[in-house]
């Protein structure tokens, strides 16, 4: 055992729910094993910290919001969404195996100290602003998580 | 059941599956002293993997593991 505190770097590309699902999962228990833990969303991955509300302000941006609506309780299974059907077998499988939903899950990864960086070029391009996502996500960029990861000993991308 | 281990705390993670027994160990662990141990019982059987795995990347003792059925007891204790 090293004295030296163990870092992880977790990257969510993905906007779907199994994704999210296993990188919040990992971000969680590493901060629990006393790991430092940072999550990086980008692209569809920013879906899973945004409120969930209409965002965009030109034509594109406003389709890419409303096609694309963010928000963790929306976000669908990468197999087997039809439609949003899938999502809500996929929750009920979980909620009737106790397994912790996905909204506590990130939630228990910021109590626990984990940080969260979004992607401010995802951001711009999707018209995305910092007040259409949760509390406590910082702005950041690749430099940011280059640097980050390549102090990690473990890293993800997701 | 052990033979000289008696716990500070008794943890019920029955029930929970991966990452919360782990996520509610580490969380209990911080609230006891220094060489307090907890039981914990669980019916997760990956705790069986993820709970050495956690006392040794943690620097927490594992002191031992037993499963009796579907019901997995542990007693760790807290090194630092």
């Amino acid at each position: 055992m090293s004295e030296e505190p163990q870092k992880s770097v977790i990257m969510l590309m993905s906007g779907d729910f199994d994704h999210a699902f296993a990188a919040f999962t990992l971000a969680t228990t590493g901060a629990a094993m006393g790991v430092e833990t940072t999550m990086f969303f980008t692209f569809w991955g920013i879906k899973a910290i945004q409120k969930g509300n209409f965002t965009g302000r030109g034509l594109f941006g406003r389709m890419v919001g409303v096609m694309n609506r963010g928000g963790i309780n929306r976000i669908g299974p990468s197999k087997f969404n039809f439609g949003g059907i899938g999502r809500w077998m996929f929750k009920k499988m979980m909620r009737d195996q106790n397994v912790t939903s996905l909204s506590e899950l990130r939630q228990q990864a910021q109590d626990l100290g984990v940080k969260f960086l979004v992607c401010t070029t995802s951001m711009e391009v999707m018209e995305i602003t910092l007040d259409d996502l949760i509390p406590g996500v910082e702005p950041a960029g690749a430099a940011a998580v280059l640097a980050e990861a390549q102090q990690a000993q473990s890293q993800w991308f997701i | 059941m052990s033979e000289n281990v008696t716990p500070t705390v008794v943890l019920d993670l029955k029930g929970l599956l991966c990452p919360m027994p782990v996520v509610k160990l580490a969380g209990a662990i911080k609230k006891v002293d220094v060489g307090a141990i907890i039981e914990a019982t669980a019916t997760d059987p990956g705790v069986m993997a993820d709970i050495p795995a956690w006392a040794k990347s943690t620097g927490n003792e594992l002191i031992k593991m037993e499963r009796e059925g579907k019901v997995i007891t542990f007693w760790v204790k807290r090194l630092k």
